[in-house]
């Protein structure tokens, strides 16, 4: 056990995980979203890599995008927007030496986590039997597609694969298509989300009673919870979601409101969303649109029985016009529509993003001042802050290794010679 | 009794909304007391299908079973009674509502109004409950386009229209945040019994959950374009979406790149009989030879492109000629990253998820059956997550609640 006290590493203003150590081998999107959100509330995460491989086990690390094209290990753009506020340190699990110091920084840590896939840990030596015995109240998170136990324990996935398996991407698409899915790993956000959920009612037990314990998550479960309403039509009404009749994503789970959907622009892949939930809010289009035929529909009955033809003339209105001009009537007019907004619109052009702050700036060692992800939640009393950026290789390894474990400098510089860090 | 869950002990008043509802089963389903407050004669969200026996009633909408699992039901009429709500909040841990900004307060039931020193408030709303745009209508529909997930979803073709994910994801991306950070503050609390005051915007858990496309034009300036079932990009990748002989879809994942995954590549070929038949085999070979290919290393090496393009096809060719569900598998078995498109019931059958204890049934007396419902969406060793009860009638619990 290490003689230094395990205080906390860092000088600012305490947050309200500040009190929080989590020892995190996670990485790619799953697992670092997690400790990103724990990280952003203060909490010290301290994530290990791999000298070896140069931490590219983590497929993102070296990865785009990149400022002014400047590429390199330490300059991947979306690794660092997933590990903001953490420290960074590398060890070599294969050497006894590197094994001991991962012991005492579980020791000294509340939170372990980890994705990989189901059995790695053991291998490394660290299954929670171990975990426990270097730390008894251990709060150890793993995610995985597919989880710790049942017949596919051995198979491989991200994002696209846990979202296919899990009935997401069935539920994405139009008639008469293929399915659309989903055009990023949505479940890598959402899983990561969840799993921060896992670890933070896992402390707030562990609050209460003293009692750590191993939580063994499985993406792709996570990801059928989100599936609700429609997986119970089948369940309850013996209604198979495959024969149910054709996914139209874009009006489906509220069939009764008409126009529901996206129409075109004006200009190239430019579009419109709009949802009329009511008479009087069809009333209100129709208004705007001004064409003899919008008096057909003015009953919801009539919208819904002669819904495609709708669409058509709804599609037909939007098209002569540009999208935020539509955008704006029709949001002035108090009817729910927005533009299908670009990265740049949203990013660059959206006093809501802007006003929330949604884009903090961080300050990266080795990229320089970049933009990031902001969180959608403030809160009065512990708000939180991303100021520092996702850490280089090894950055945080002094301050770790030896302001924290009590390790001598040449002692480190003895551990770098020899491969361990 | 299933074993108390993580929150046991923690009480939670809920308002019944669309903008909430997902977070409080979050809790709820982890052990905390969530009580939901309804009008009388129940929730708007208690007409949302689909419905139960397509009985088109309060008692019977799926969407309020689905999300309101585990907790209890008191009716109030805010307006006509605000005693009896301030009381119920004076017993709550946490409240959680997702009411329109400015609505609670002109009742005088808004968190500066009802607020204690340890309470915990959450308040979910499409656009935070101040700023530019806090007082718009929007719908999952419209917040799912204006924040960015739908530009990234849709399809090759361009003339079709982009692809709003179904399932209510603006709640869950929101909810999922909004449990989240009351956690947060549950600690701050335990540590110095401070509560406080939380706004979620749904726009803005929407706006951080896109992966790649914010990300590029934050640090890029580029812009990523949809594509069929894979990822949205800023230069086009190859099709991985394939429509196997049963007329269902597998997602073929990442192509072979390695001699082994050539060298399994042809055995499998060879194993079901299609070796010949698959006439490009060669160039597999050469794959193996030459010690595999690396698609950025190699990139304008015209035997390398082809042996990386023949690996690709072999798969979608595998996966044309076998039924979905055993390419799923038998590509697994050889540790390609590969997938099966489920449709959600078929996810929930699924023999993994089934061998797990995935699938739970719960009680529904009124029903005569009990339903069976996605189950625990992470398995903890000391404090299971569970279904407690199913979702409450109307009023259920008025005679029960407030109490301590």
């Amino acid at each position: 056990m290490p003689d230094v006290s395990p205080g906390p590493l860092t000088t600012r203003a305490p947050g309200a995980l500040s009190a929080i150590r989590v020892c995190d081998l996670s990485g790619q999107l799953a697992g670092a979203g997690a400790t990103r959100f724990l990280a952003a509330f203060g909490a010290e995460v301290i994530r290990i890599e791999d000298p070896v491989d140069q931490g590219r086990w983590d497929i993102i690390r070296g990865g785009p995008p990149y400022v002014d094209g400047r590429q390199g290990n330490d300059l991947g753009g979306a690794f660092n927007n997933h590990n903001v506020e953490k420290l960074g340190v590398t060890l070599n699990l294969r050497t006894a030496r590197g094994r001991e110091l991962l012991e005492r920084l579980v020791a000294v840590s509340d939170v372990v986590t980890e994705n990989f896939s189901a059995g790695v840990m053991e291998r490394l030596g660290f299954g929670y039997a171990r975990l426990r015995e270097l730390r008894e109240d251990v709060v150890y998170v793993s995610n995985s597609g597919f989880g710790h136990t049942g017949p596919y324990v051995r198979y491989k996935t991200f994002g696209p694969i846990v979202q296919a398996v899990s009935g997401l991407t069935f539920l994405s698409g139009l008639p008469g298509r293929p399915p659309a899915g989903w055009g990023y790993s949505y479940m890598d956000h959402m899983g990561g989300n969840v799993m921060a959920t896992a670890i933070l009612a896992a402390l707030v037990h562990r609050n209460r009673t003293g009692e750590g314990q191993w939580v063994d998550m499985a993406c792709a479960e996570a990801a059928v919870g989100f599936t609700g309403p429609g997986l119970l039509d089948a369940t309850v009404n013996g209604r198979p979601q495959r024969t149910a009749g054709p996914r139209h994503s874009n009006r489906d789970e509220r069939g009764e409101w008409a126009p529901h959907g996206i129409y075109p622009a004006a200009g190239e892949d430019r579009w419109v969303a709009l949802a009329c939930r009511c008479d009087d809010e069809w009333r209100r289009i129709a208004e705007l649109i001004d064409e003899p035929w919008t008096a057909d529909f003015s009953a919801a009955a009539a919208r819904l029985a002669e819904q495609d033809r709708l669409d058509g003339l709804v599609g037909g209105w939007t098209r002569r016009r540009g999208r935020d001009e539509t955008v704006k009537a029709l949001q002035a007019a108090g009817v729910p529509a927005d533009r299908v907004a670009t990265p740049q619109d949203r990013v660059d052009d959206d006093p809501a993003t802007a006003g929330w702050g949604l884009w903090p700036e961080v300050e990266h060692t080795a990229m320089g001042r970049v933009r990031v992800d902001g969180v959608p939640a403030h809160l009065s009393e512990t708000d939180w802050r991303i100021e520092r950026g996702g850490p280089c290789l090894g950055e945080h390894n002094e301050r770790v290794f030896c302001g924290l474990l009590g390790l001598r400098r040449d002692e480190l510089a003895e551990l770098a010679e020899e491969g361990v860090v | 009794m299933s074993p108390a869950g993580p929150l046991a002990g923690l009480r939670v008043v809920e308002l019944a909304s669309e903008n909430a509802a997902s977070a409080g089963k979050v809790l709820g389903d982890l052990g905390a007391d969530v009580i939901v407050v309804e009008p009388p004669g129940g929730a708007a969200t208690r007409a949302i299908g689909p419905f139960a026996g397509d009985r088109r009633d309060p008692e019977h909408s799926l969407w309020w079973w689905y999300y309101n699992t585990s907790k209890r039901s008191v009716t109030i009429d805010l307006a006509a009674a605000p005693d009896a709500f301030r009381e119920l909040v004076r017993t709550a841990d946490i409240v959680l509502e997702g009411e329109r900004p400015g609505a609670l307060a002109a009742l005088g039931l808004d968190h500066p109004d009802l607020r204690h020193d340890a309470l915990i408030w959450v308040s979910v709303t499409p656009f935070g409950r101040t700023g530019p745009r806090a007082h718009e209508e929007a719908t999952d529909l419209t917040l799912l386009a204006g924040a960015g997930p739908v530009w990234s979803c849709g399809y090759d073709d361009h003339t079709v229209a982009p692809v709003r994910g179904g399932g209510n994801q603006a709640m869950h991306v929101a909810g999922a945040f909004a449990a989240n950070a009351a956690l947060v503050a549950v600690l701050h609390r335990d540590a110095t019994g401070v509560g406080q005051h939380i706004d979620v915007s749904m726009h803005a858990a929407l706006n951080v959950t896109t992966e790649g496309s914010s990300v590029t034009w934050l640090v890029a300036q580029q812009t990523v374009q949809r594509q069929t079932g894979r990822h949205a990009a800023v230069l086009p990748t190859t099709d991985v979406q394939v429509l196997a002989a049963d007329g269902r879809y597998v997602t073929t994942g990442f192509p072979p790149t390695s001699a082994t995954d050539f060298r399994v590549l042809l055995d499998w070929l060879a194993e079901l009989g299609l070796l010949e038949e698959f006439d490009a085999h060669p160039f597999l070979e050469m794959g193996v030879e030459r010690g595999g290919v690396d698609p950025r290393a190699d990139l304008g090496d015209p035997l390398a492109e082809e042996i990386y393009r023949t690996g690709r096809d072999a798969m979608v060719f595998l996966a044309t000629r076998m039924e979905a569900y055993p390419f799923f598998v038998a590509a697994q078995e050889r540790d390609y990253q590969s997938g099966i498109v489920h449709t959600p019931d078929e996810a929930l059958a699924d023999p993994h998820l089934v061998a797990r204890g995935f699938p739970v049934e719960v009680d529904h007396p009124q029903l005569g059956r009990p339903v069976t419902y996605p189950g625990a969406p992470f398995l903890m060793g000391a404090t299971p997550w569970a279904i407690r009860r199913r979702a409450p009638l109307v009023g259920e619990h008025d005679a029960e609640v407030p109490g301590p």
